[in-house]
């Protein structure tokens, strides 16, 4: 056995085991079979390792064999070939100093998370329901991180989308929750727009989807960016605009607190490590691209130094421990964001994966800290609060308005809703209002029988 | 003519009319409940067969063995090609699924004999090229949901106004069809008139208001079974598209193109869930119509990629809806319903099919999707950046959709609201449809691209063919002179 085809193997290993663990959780689920806790636990567990250790061996390899880019070249999905016309869709994984280090931290921290939220979730109603998105995440963010196409990224990067969106909603007995995993799907369906278009742009700039296309046939992070400097503005700007969409940056950071609803190991590996990261990755993958457009390359730094301003502030005045930990996350990553934007490549990835973990220590830690905090004011009798080597000064008006705007969360929800959601909102109801004079017209009266129906007028319940 | 090698057609036909007439004689309803499955499954064979028969013949088109049709009328009336040859094992499904998820409870108000009457019309129109006899079948299924509007004392002055212009339309247009016209030798009037037509039949902007009045007054089962196949879409294909120059197939896509983001704006301000669905429906319906015109062979291969996933994906979607309706009565999206613990495969299976149909990775619409916007962009890069629009729209409707239907406060309900076995094996057969096709997508595509590529050349050869003959009839005139 060639050590290319023990390469392949094991690829083929970490790529798939998320893909077992959804099918072995989904299947059940479709055909109204109810497994049990443990069972669920197990798989989890057997196959996060399975996949962790897959990636640790071919990490061992590339270090033995001194090899830096690994291709697992799975085929074409589909593909289309005639005279003129050629349409791929190519499965490409790419193993290397990129995304190796991320798709082992994926493993680590999810395997964290998962053996966490056994125990957390214990008899939960949703438990189920949690696992199955757990598998989904997984699995969305293995094929992002190995993905050699951008078609296989954006596959990866919608699965991502989903799941938190829906684990945001985890807790869907209660408006709030939902609300807000809407809030997020909405502002993710935007940033995958963005994503598609880009590379809609870059099949028609290059040809293909491929990577190695895009930044020339250097491994990362020594490729360079086969288009020109306007193409690669434009591209990038698209790319930026989904990243920012990803990983919570300004305008879209109002979705980070909101996040938050979920349970806590999904806020900790998901929006606080790795969802949250996903864009700065994505970043990362196409950093050649900043080196041919100084334009792309100064939005960027401008973006992360705005986000990492903006993070700062808000973290410091959440009165809540996960909303700050958020900002926080949001403040670094808007760092990392700048360390890409200078070119500092391999620092943004190893502040990335220290970030991550870290926050996902953190988040994780976040509630029995309360609790243990609780526990000694109960018993030293008195607040904890207060801090005597410090004591609070008069405030600046300047710092008073700081404070306001760091509170409100600079009001980046309220400006996209004032500026896009409801002037769309209000313009489709004009519409809707519009057609309801016509059909009333046509009709000779009213036209429209739901809005005289009560929910529940015709139950199954009033028949039986 | 190749022929296949049973009269699967003339079967997939007759049967559903036998069926309609043995079942409106029955007055057991139960017994005419499972008598239309009975048939509804045969039928579904029947079509399955054609399209398994025709795919091993390698062929662009055929006929049936034994064509009686043909025996006495001289003529080839049921034919089918690449392009309708899945379209009806898919009609057939989708009687087929509708009928097998009608509960007992709302038998009473569901017409088994006038399902299987617009079952069989449905195939017939599928299984015909001719432009008369599509025309008469298109009007033909007018009949069982204006009867159903009247038997429920519905107002029916907007859907026969739009239908009456639409029969109105299509048979003038046909009238003023020469015998030569071809894409390099247009009928102008004719094909205005025809593509006016076939377009209200569609529902595309601003004629589409018919469509939601069907839905507010009309069952949900008899609005599904008469929108979802998409049959403007296949008169457009069948009468428009071999006699449209390119421009003004382009013209359509760009008002296609229109209706679909306005039809998904509206979706996400709908607060019904039915009127919902309708425009999530339409909207995809006219992505499907965007593909169709843009007669280039990838964006064409991707709208009937998308024809066939958004058929099953939308039907699954409807489904869905419709058995959460049984058991609930008709959904305000203005709250939330808090169904999923009493119905999670429900729900699951509405948010996959949901998914489905804005082509989510994984499912069977993704692929179809990404070809139609590079088909699109490849046309004009602004209308590829439209359909990604639509298609952002769609999914924050669905999934709106599902969180007001599934979540929210736990629906306190005295008897249990679970899944029916029937039920249960529509949502199996949809996720193995949906995931299956998502999976293995390329025997679809490959059959999907080849049979635009023949509807392509057949175009050109007919616009040759038109110009050969035109040119042979000069020649004579100029010798004769």
């Amino acid at each position: 056995m060639t050590t290319e085809s023990v390469l392949h193997l094991l690829g083929l290993i970490v790529v798939t085991t998320p893909a077992v663990l959804l099918t072995a959780l989904g299947l059940p689920f479709l055909m109204g079979v109810q497994l049990s806790e443990t069972a669920q636990a197990r798989l989890t567990k057997a196959c996060v390792a399975t996949g962790l250790l897959a990636a640790v061996a071919i990490l061992g390899l590339m270090l033995l064999t001194g090899s830096r880019n690994v291709p697992i070249e799975l085929g074409n999905w589909v593909s289309i070939e005639h005279e003129h016309e050629h349409f791929h869709f190519h499965l490409k994984f790419v193993f290397d100093r990129l995304s190796v280090p991320f798709v082992i931290l994926s493993f680590v921290l999810c395997g964290t998370v998962g053996a966490f939220a056994t125990v957390y979730l214990h008899r939960e109603k949703g438990y189920g329901r949690f696992f199955l998105l757990y598998a989904l995440f997984l699995l969305g963010m293995v094929v992002s991180s190995l993905a050699g196409t951008i078609e296989t990224l954006f596959f990866g990067w919608e699965l991502v989308g989903l799941s938190s969106a829906l684990l945001v909603a985890y807790f869907h007995e209660r408006p709030g929750p939902v609300r807000n995993g809407h809030r997020v799907w909405t502002t993710y369906r935007v940033a995958d727009a963005a994503f598609l278009i880009a590379a809609l742009t870059l099949h028609h700039l290059t040809g293909a989807g491929d990577f190695s296309g895009l930044m020339g046939s250097g491994a990362w992070p020594d490729g360079v960016a086969a288009i020109g400097s306007w193409q690669a503005l434009a591209v990038g700007s698209l790319l930026l605009l989904a990243a920012a969409g990803k990983s919570g940056m300004v305008p879209f950071s109002g979705w980070l607190p909101r996040a938050m609803e979920g349970p806590t190991p999904s806020s900790a590996v998901f929006y606080g490590a790795l969802s949250i990261h996903l864009g700065t990755y994505l970043l990362l993958r196409v950093s050649p691209l900043l080196d041919v457009s100084l334009p792309l390359r100064l939005a960027v730094i401008a973006l992360g130094l705005v986000s990492a301003i903006f993070g700062t502030l808000a973290s410091r005045v959440q009165s809540d421990v996960k909303n700050a930990l958020a900002f926080a996350s949001l403040a670094q990553v808007g760092i990392i964001t700048i360390e890409i934007g200078l070119g500092l490549r391999y620092i943004a990835l190893i502040h990335m994966i220290g970030h991550a973990c870290l926050r996902t220590l953190q988040l994780l830690r976040a509630p029995s800290v309360l609790r243990d905090h609780q526990m000694l004011e109960d018993a030293v009798g008195q607040h904890l609060t207060g801090d005597e080597v410090n004591p609070p000064q008069p405030a600046t008006n300047f710092q008073l308005w700081l404070y306001r705007l760091a509170l409100q969360r600079g009001n980046l929800d309220a400006f996209l809703d004032d500026w896009i959601v409801y002037p769309f909102v209000k313009t489709f109801q004009l519409f809707d209002s519009l057609e309801r004079r016509w059909t009333d017209l046509l009709s000779g009266g009213a036209s429209r029988e739901s809005d005289m129906l009560s929910p529940y007028s015709d139950t199954l319940e009033d028949m039986s | 003519m190749p022929e296949l090698h049973l009269p699967w057609l003339e079967l997939s036909v007759l049967l559903p009319v036998l069926g309609a007439i043995w079942v409106s004689m029955l007055k057991d309803r139960e017994r005419a409940r499972i008598h239309s499955i009975v048939i509804c499954i045969l039928t579904q064979i029947c079509a399955t067969g054609e399209w398994l028969d025709f795919a091993s013949l390698g062929t662009f088109e055929a006929h049936d063995h034994w064509d009686v049709f043909q025996l006495i009328l001289h003529r080839d009336v049921f034919v089918i090609d690449e392009l309708s040859a899945p379209l009806l094992p898919l009609g057939a499904l989708l009687y087929l699924t509708t009928v097998l998820t009608t509960l007992r409870t709302k038998i009473n108000r569901f017409s088994f004999g006038w399902t299987l009457f617009s079952e069989s019309i449905l195939l017939a129109t599928l299984a015909c090229r001719h432009p008369w006899l599509i025309i008469l079948l298109l009007t033909v299924a007018i009949i069982p949901p204006f009867i159903e509007l009247r038997k429920r004392n519905q107002n029916t002055r907007v859907f026969s106004l739009h239908m009456g212009l639409f029969v109105l339309l299509l048979v003038s247009g046909q009238l003023l069809v020469s015998a030569d016209a071809s894409p390099t030798n247009p009928s102008i009037i004719a094909g205005c008139l025809l593509t006016a037509g076939a377009l209200i039949r569609s529902g595309i902007c601003p004629l589409h208001c018919w469509m939601t009045d069907l839905f507010e007054k009309a069952t949900l089962g008899t609005a599904l079974l008469f929108v979802t196949p998409m049959t403007g879409a296949y008169a457009v294909i069948r009468l428009v598209f071999p006699i449209a120059p390119t421009w003004a197939l382009q013209s359509i896509a760009i008002l296609s193109l229109i209706t679909a983001v306005y039809a998904a704006g509206m979706a996400l301000v709908q607060r019904d869930s039915r009127r919902f669905f309708c425009y999530l429906f339409l909207s995809h319906s006219s992505l499907v119509l965007v593909g169709l015109e843009m007669a280039k062979p990838i964006g064409l291969a991707g709208a009937l990629c998308v024809w066939l996933s958004v058929g099953i994906s939308i039907l699954g979607f409807g489904l869905a809806l419709r058995s959460v309706e049984a058991r609930t009565g008709r959904l305000t999206l203005a709250n939330f319903h808090g169904l999923y613990e009493h119905t999670p495969f429900l729900a699951g299976m509405f948010l996959l099919t949901g998914l489905a149909a804005i082509g989510f990775p994984g499912t069977i619409g993704f692929i179809g999707m990404e070809l139609l916007v590079e088909g699109a962009v490849e046309v004009y890069p602004m209308i590829g950046m439209a359909v990604v629009v639509a298609a952002m729209l769609n999914g924050i409707a669905v999934v709106k959709a599902y969180f007001h239907i599934f979540t929210g406060t736990r629906h306190t309900a005295s008897i249990s609201l679970r899944c029916r076995p029937a039920e249960r094996i529509t949502i199996l057969i949809m996720v193995v449809l949906i995931i299956g096709g998502g999976i293995v997508p390329q025997p679809g595509v490959e059959s999907r691209y080849h049979a635009a590529r023949g509807l392509l050349e057949h175009r050109e050869i007919h616009g040759e063919r038109t110009n050969h003959t035109q040119a042979s009839e000069t020649d004579d005139v100029s010798k004769d002179q």
